[in-house]
């Protein structure tokens, strides 16, 4: 988001540095292009808020329980995901552990887990797409989103 | 008179003088007699009756489970993991002021069963039961060469561990726990059925016996003592009553697996985590039924039907204490001791290694328990005796809990040792009157 909006500084100060004379500015600010690009970027801020919390709100009902409300899990039994390659890294493993669970004893960040993690075939691919996001960029991660295209071909690649 | 009175004061000074002289002299005598044990000055941030003292004797070990004493106050502790190759370490406090000063180890295993009884050294892995002979020093003879008395027992990942007590005639207990949440075909998972019967129940699931005096023991040489026992951390044999007693990790998720019958709230709560004692063939009723401490009574597990109102169960025995649910009690010691005042006395010390399963709602726990006994049966509520364990007031996630108590075991003293795996501490609870 930093990036559009610094961006859009940028174009908006080079508008009305170069581009315009001081009489000019006014009007060169109600010009549709830039318009455009002002309105913009509150609706991808909403979406991606709006998606986060819908991610959130699979995440409270089905993962929550497990992984605690800080995403730092139970030591021995339920691995954290802060910082792992397992939410962070490739995106099919991610979304092959959500629809298929684990149960063979990852090792995370030198611990071992001993309970079983059941898998969530019954979600939609939505929902899968929106928790997967949301996990990559929750409690101090910072990952690309997945999205639902992604999670469908990623289902049907598993069940082949 | 001004002078008589200077001459009595200067007399009243030099003879509190000559006292401070004489008890500090005695307390110096005493000292190098008996040192004294190096209580910390604020418990070591864990609250206890009045009377009582703490000491951390060492800190920062590698996930230490079950500890147990010997006679002359050596600790044996079962660490959940071999660091080292060395999987039970020997600590030692050498100058007597309570803090350790040695520290050995061996044997290359990991797990959580580990007790010291007359002239040996048990402890077990997740599979295992071995044995170590003892010398007069209460020292193993030899660290590599162990009997191993027990050998292929179930251990599925979840609730493999082995903790185990014995009774006076040289019977061992061992809790097999059951490799399931709720004996669902598919573990935690959402709509996944029961087995109906539970065949897990076969193998795990409740506690098995075994001697402690044959060596390579299995499931054909062992007795199915009790079952329906979903997983207890905490076994004790009650010498008193000449009983077991076990405390069992009551089951989870009831709100994930079934929202339209229990809010979290609720789920938060329940089942009761439980305090049994134990009969030779006794069935304790999972995964067909859990109890709930609330309506007190044993509620029909909603896998097999329940609605969290109908009772089922009849022939399933009854907790003789219920403590709120998802606490996690690792440990049990009934103590015997004879530091502690008269009220501690055959009752039932139990160690809450703190919830998890809580979840949204504020986790609890993370204290040891005490249960007043008479006669062999609780003779009043239970009660907190030691908190404060996690460090803060409220845990939202267990992992922010600085200790977590796991193990308990009573010193030659009568001291009360709590070992914790999140910090790796052990703690020494003492009564100074």
């Amino acid at each position: 988001m930093s990036i559009i909006k610094n961006s859009l500084l940028v174009v908006l100060l080079c508008g009305s540095l170069f581009n315009c004379k001081p009489s000019d500015k006014k009007k060169a600010l109600q010009e549709p292009a830039n318009e455009a690009l002002i309105q913009e970027e509150k609706p991808i801020k909403k979406e991606l808020t709006a998606s986060m919390s819908e991610g959130k709100k699979v995440y409270d009902q089905y993962c929550l329980i497990c992984h605690q409300p800080d995403g730092s899990g139970v030591p021995g039994l339920n691995p954290p995901l802060i910082g792992t390659e397992y939410v962070l890294g490739d995106k099919g493993r991610l979304v092959g552990i959500i629809l298929n669970g684990s149960n063979e004893g990852l090792e995370i960040g030198g611990g071992d887990y001993t309970n079983a993690m059941p898998g969530f075939k019954s979600l939609t691919d939505k929902e899968i797409a929106l928790v997967a996001s949301f996990i990559r960029n929750s409690f101090g991660n910072s990952a690309v989103t997945i999205d639902t295209k992604e999670v469908k071909d990623f289902r049907a690649s598993f069940s082949l | 008179m001004q002078s008589r009175k200077k001459l009595n004061s200067l007399s009243t000074i030099l003879m509190a003088f000559t006292f401070v002289l004489m008890v500090t002299g005695c307390k110096q005598e005493a000292k190098q007699e008996e040192p004294t044990l190096r209580v910390s000055s604020d418990n070591e941030g864990i609250d206890v009756p009045s009377g009582f003292g703490v000491l951390k004797v060492i800190d920062s070990l590698e996930k230490p489970r079950h500890i147990g004493v010997n006679a002359q106050g050596g600790i044996y502790v079962k660490l959940r993991e071999a660091t080292d190759e060395k999987g039970i370490l020997y600590l030692e406090d050498l100058d007597g002021d309570g803090l350790i000063d040695k520290t050995s180890g061996f044997g290359n295993y990991g797990g959580t069963g580990i007790v010291v009884e007359k002239d040996f050294l048990y402890a077990s892995s997740d599979e295992e039961i071995f044995r170590y002979p003892l010398d007069a020093n209460g020292v193993v003879k030899n660290p590599e060469s162990a009997d191993t008395l027990v050998t292929g027992l179930i251990s599925r990942r979840a609730h493999a561990s082995k903790s185990f007590t014995l009774d006076k005639q040289g019977n061992i207990y061992v809790n097999i726990g059951a490799y399931s949440n709720a004996c669902q075909v598919e573990d935690r998972a959402i709509g996944s059925p029961a087995m109906m019967p539970c065949t897990i129940l076969d193998s795990a699931g409740g506690v098995w016996q075994f001697r402690n005096d044959k060596k390579m023991q299995s499931y054909a040489e062992g007795l199915r003592y009790a079952t329906g026992l979903r997983n207890v951390v905490g076994l004790d044999w009650n010498k008193s009553t000449d009983k077991l007693f076990v405390t069992q990790h009551g089951r989870d998720m009831l709100s994930t697996l079934f929202p339209d019958l229990y809010d979290t709230k609720t789920s938060a709560d329940l089942p009761a985590e439980t305090l049994y004692v134990i009969e030779e063939g006794d069935d304790a009723g999972w995964p067909y039924i859990y109890y709930d401490q609330n309506l007190k009574a044993k509620i029909l597990a909603p896998e097999y039907g329940g609605d969290g109102q109908k009772t089922a169960g009849e022939d399933a025995i009854d907790p003789v204490v219920a403590f709120p649910g998802h606490m996690a009690p690792n440990a049990l010691l009934f103590y015997t001791g004879e530091m502690f005042p008269e009220k501690y006395r055959n009752g039932a010390f139990i160690a809450f290694h703190g919830s998890w399963n809580r979840a949204p709602e504020k986790q609890e726990g993370f204290m040891v328990a005490f249960v007043p006994f008479k006669n062999g049966e609780p003779s009043g509520d239970w009660e907190i005796f030691a908190n404060g364990f996690a460090g803060k007031e409220v845990i939202a996630s267990p992992s922010e809990a600085k200790h977590r108590p796991t193990g308990l075991a009573q010193g030659p003293d009568g001291s009360l040792y709590v070992s914790d795996d999140a910090g790796g501490a052990i703690f020494r609870i003492v009564y100074k009157g």
